[in-house]
């Protein structure tokens, strides 16, 4: 099953490098480093759909206290972290030739910066409580609060400042891009998606095996 | 036993400790002596700037005491080994949550007070006419603190490097809290009207409601061990 959806994975990411490289179009103002684009939303709407998935499999948790909901929170928490992180950096690739630097205290910038550090804490809860039941129970209270921050993070740090251009996929009204720049975008998206479920997929595998070695 | 009456009885047994120990309010209060002091050092004796920069001072300094003072929230049942006896506790445990956290607002509150007046007298600030707008302000921001500080200290009480992973796990999630927190005391420092930090007010509001439903839901699972 993993297999299958590594492969999956493996062919939309190579449609989206084609996509992203071939068969766009060469961004008129921002020229080739708007392509980064590429790289940049799709893996922050799937981190965004990671940490999702953390604060539903939380809230299993502590309902059923079925351990494998606690395996799929840890698991997607890690790969959110990692989605995040590559978010920035992109962003940061993207924003040195564009706004003339690598970072700004942006809104969005912020809350995204806010959002990493908030799981890289949730993580380091995760690696500092030895107990199997003790470490799920905690993080699941974790993983719920974080979840019910986000909106809170998101309005306060807009209020706060913004200067981020306006998302340009998803908004009302009708399209301003391009068709070929949308399909590229939708099909990075899916690979990034694609790859998401596969790296969640075999790492909660792993959790499985390393808890069954111990057991 | 109502359930307002098992979470005064947590609140009280508390007070009583600490009206009988002064361990916590003390060194508290003495530690935000010392705050004051190494603003003043760090940032220069230039008044003009100290009174620039006052609101982030004083939420800096409400937020470094308030991380001494929550992350100790379970310790005394921690050392005396007291906590399978707020297990045994009959009833809904929220109970304990709510009082402690009632008891993290008040001990959090007096704190302020004391800097906020210490601020004024040290750094010559009139602050007596922002004071009704200043404690709604603090009040606001100070449940939302409270509320999750509680919670992350009980998490934390069981921990490795508890010390360190409390203010790294709590800071994060407070940060809209603090925005709008420094915001809002911003606007009554400078005399404006509330109604003009009105959103900032909703949002901490809303923190506040989050963070203490969440709270009471999840303690629980916390409080198992």
């Amino acid at each position: 099953m993993s297999r299958a959806l590594g492969w999956l994975a493996a062919l939309a990411l190579g449609a989206g490098l084609v996509m992203g490289f071939g068969v766009a179009p060469r961004e008129v103002i921002q020229g080739n480093v708007q392509r980064i684009m590429y790289l940049h939303v799709p893996t922050v709407l799937v981190a965004y759909l990671a940490f999702a998935v953390v604060f539903l499999a939380s809230i299993a948790y502590l309902w059923r206290r079925d351990l494998a909901a606690d395996r799929l929170a840890h698991a997607s928490a890690e790969v959110g972290v990692l989605f995040t992180g590559l978010t920035i950096a992109a962003g940061a690739i993207w924003g040195k030739p564009t706004w003339g630097t690598w970072w700004t205290w942006d809104a969005r910038l912020t809350s995204v910066a806010i959002l990493f550090v908030m799981y890289l804490g949730y993580l380091l809860l995760r690696g500092m409580i030895e107990d199997r039941d003790r470490a799920a129970r905690y993080s699941a209270v974790l993983g719920i609060i974080a979840a019910l921050d986000v909106p809170l993070v998101h309005f306060s740090v807009y209020w706060w400042r913004t200067l981020h251009q306006p998302p340009s996929l998803l908004k009302p009204g009708p399209a301003t891009m391009p068709q070929s720049i949308v399909a590229a975008l939708v099909v990075n998206i899916a690979a990034f998606a694609l790859l998401y479920a596969y790296f969640v997929a075999k790492r909660v595998t792993l959790l499985r095996r390393e808890e069954e070695a111990r057991a | 036993m109502t359930y307002a009456r098992r979470a005064w009885i947590v609140l009280w047994k508390d007070v009583v400790t600490e009206r009988r120990s002064k361990e916590t309010l003390n060194a508290l209060l003495f530690f935000s002596l010392l705050l004051l002091f190494v603003f003043q050092f760090t940032l220069g004796g230039d008044r003009e700037r100290l009174v620039l920069a006052l609101p982030g001072l004083l939420w800096l300094g409400f937020v470094l005491s308030g991380l001494v003072g929550l992350g100790r929230t379970f310790l005394a049942e921690r050392e005396n080994d007291c906590w399978d006896g707020l297990l045994l506790a009959p009833g809904d445990k929220s109970a304990i949550y709510l009082g402690k956290v009632v008891g993290n607002l008040a001990l959090m509150l007096v704190v302020e007070a004391v800097l906020l007046t210490l601020f004024a007298l040290f750094f010559n600030v009139d602050i007596g006419r922002a004071v009704p707008a200043l404690s709604l302000v603090l009040l606001l921001g100070t449940v939302g603190f409270a509320a999750v500080g509680t919670l992350f200290a009980a998490m934390t009480a069981h921990v490795r490097a508890r010390e360190l992973l409390f203010p790294v796990l709590l800071l994060p999630v407070e940060v809209p809290v603090l925005l709008a927190s420094v915001k809002a005391t911003e606007a009554a420092l400078a005399g404006e009207p509330l109604s003009a930090v009105a959103h900032w007010l909703k949002l901490l509001a809303a923190a506040d409601v989050v963070y203490l439903v969440a709270g009471l839901l999840t303690f629980d699972a916390l409080l198992e061990g």
